[in-house]
């Protein structure tokens, strides 16, 4: 490659960076305009003007407030989130690996996987009581189906040359399970811990709306409560930021991971 | 004085929903030590199916194989197999050196001599640069050579390879063979190669074993009496390499057009014999 078709790679790369940028701002900023505008004027008590919602905003979520309603939500969050992708990566492993025990679970799996985890919260107040447990509990419960489930796949996929290369070499037990099978049921693992972020979410919540002192879901139902709606309303803008932020954390922790796994389809498209 | 490897009364049926194949009929022959080998015979022959019994990956339905006189009942510590499917054969979330690394771990290898090994492996395949590329990084075969290199370096006795060139481009390919042959000269490891290229079979090996249709027996072996000196642009071309390749395409001719062509036999049909 000479130095020009390099200068010009390089260029080609700024202005895609510069597009991408473009296209992932757009339709927010579009967004947040309308709503700017189609609300301004507002003087339904329900549907306040979005001006009003930003400027309550800072008195609102102050730090003492992040420290006592965000803080708690986003540990059991991540403590219900990181239960459920220990115990569905370890089952799923387990019943990935044998068809036997296979065999045995799907049944039962299939019928657990449908039912909705938000009806599982009375059921567990009942005997995790009222505090933290229940509620790591009901989002570990709810996160942890996308996880068994992909694992389960991403395992029964182990390419059959890799596994007979595998074996040929007397690659075997946790070697083998750590080298071979994991990394490459690792893209179907993180597209089912990508599902469970959201149900994540989703059942904190939940969750804290049943039964809670403090938290995002009990502070909104709060102030819902207390006819205070512009508070509501920020409190809704802050549950949506915290889903993004997680959501971003995660593509990163996942673009470090599965590096190979993106360089590998680049190439195979680039060639096939 | 046992043989390197030894194949006797070698039989693989493969059975499955009411239908039987008979991959591998009847197959004997031995591998004495340092030897070059190539198995050639017409597509679908079972020729993977004979590799992968002797690597302990499958187990006959009779008969035998022998490391040294020992049974191969899994895969033997000594021995190395190289595939066909290069980009399938290669953990593709590992770098090269760690590719070529894991099976020398797994024996158990303290770390400054799987350093060594892992650098003179890839330096024997002329891939000293690669150690930290991803495999999908490199080109066909390139990724060939690594899992060359991922052989020599597990330091086998016995190089199985499975038409590992099938999937590259001529030219590589004429590279690739050269360097299996200075490897194997270099070296003395026993390698066992298949291909159904009768080129390939005449030009790289020692002895050549023709196989016939499926189910499969050994129709005829074959001393190549080239000189052990060879190179692409004369061996090719001189007239031993003439007459020896034009003998092989005979055998395989005569091989598909004298069995059956009805491979496939109902499991109540009574076995062929």
């Amino acid at each position: 490659m000479t130095g020009t078709s390099l200068r010009r790679a390089g260029a080609g790369a700024w202005r895609r960076v510069l597009l991408r940028l473009l296209f992932t701002l757009a339709l927010p900023a579009v967004l947040v305009t309308a709503w700017w505008v189609a609300s301004d004027g507002s003087t339904n008590v329900y549907w306040p003007p979005l001006r009003t919602i930003l400027k309550a905003f800072p008195d609102v979520w102050t730090g003492e407030r992040l420290r006592t309603d965000v803080r708690p939500s986003v540990l059991r969050l991540l403590g219900g989130y990181a239960t459920a992708a220990v115990v569905g990566v370890a089952l799923g492993t387990v019943i990935g690996s044998y068809r036997r025990v296979r065999a045995v679970c799907e049944p039962v799996l299939e019928f657990l996987r449908a039912v909705p985890p938000p009806v599982l919260v009375p059921v567990i107040m009942l005997f995790a009581g009222i505090g933290d447990t229940m509620k790591v509990v009901v989002i570990a419960s709810g996160c942890v189906w996308p996880v068994l489930l992909n694992t389960v796949e991403g395992v029964r996929a182990v390419d059959p040359v890799m596994a007979e290369t595998a074996r040929s070499y007397g690659i075997s037990g946790p070697a083998r399970l750590r080298g071979v099978v994991l990394p490459s049921a690792s893209p179907q693992i993180f597209a089912g811990l990508r599902q469970a972020l959201s149900i994540g979410i989703i059942l904190m919540v939940i969750s804290e709306m049943f039964a809670a002192s403090n938290g995002l879901g009990f502070t909104i139902v709060q102030f819902q409560r207390g006819f205070a709606i512009a508070d509501m309303w920020t409190g809704i803008l802050v549950l949506g930021l915290l889903g993004f932020v997680l959501s971003v954390l995660f593509q990163v922790v996942e673009r470090r991971v599965l590096g190979w796994y993106h360089g590998l389809r680049a190439s195979t498209r680039r060639s096939p | 004085m046992h043989p390197r490897l030894a194949v006797s009364g070698l039989r693989k049926v493969y059975e499955g929903s009411g239908r039987r194949v008979e991959a591998v009929r009847d197959l004997t022959f031995t591998v004495e030590a340092g030897e070059l080998v190539c198995l050639v015979g017409p597509s679908g022959c079972g020729k993977t199916t004979l590799l992968k019994c002797m690597a302990g990956l499958l187990a006959p339905t009779s008969g035998e194989v022998l490391l040294e006189g020992r049974r191969v009942t899994g895969p033997p510590p000594d021995m190395a197999f190289v595939f066909q499917e290069y980009g399938r054969s290669l953990f593709p979330w590992m770098r090269v050196g760690e590719n070529v690394e894991l099976p020398l771990k797994q024996k158990g290898l303290a770390r400054a001599r799987r350093r060594e090994l892992v650098a003179d492996a890839l330096r024997s395949v002329g891939l000293e640069d690669a150690l930290s590329a991803y495999p999908w990084q490199l080109s066909g075969g390139m990724q060939q050579r690594v899992a060359i290199a991922r052989a020599l370096a597990y330091e086998p006795r016995v190089l199985l390879m499975d038409e590992p060139f099938a999937a590259v481009d001529a030219q590589t390919r004429a590279d690739l063979e050269d360097l299996v042959r200075g490897l194997w000269r270099e070296r003395g490891i026993t390698i066992l190669f298949v291909t159904h290229d009768i080129d390939e079979a005449v030009y790289l090996g020692e002895r050549v074993l023709v196989l016939s249709a499926s189910p499969t027996v050994v129709q005829e072996q074959l001393k190549v009496d080239l000189p052990a000196e060879r190179d692409q642009l004369h061996t090719r071309v001189a007239p031993r390499f003439a007459e020896l390749r034009t003998h092989v395409y005979e055998q395989i001719q005569a091989a598909k057009r004298g069995t059956p062509v009805d491979r496939l036999t109902k499991s109540d049909a009574p076995e062929p014999h």
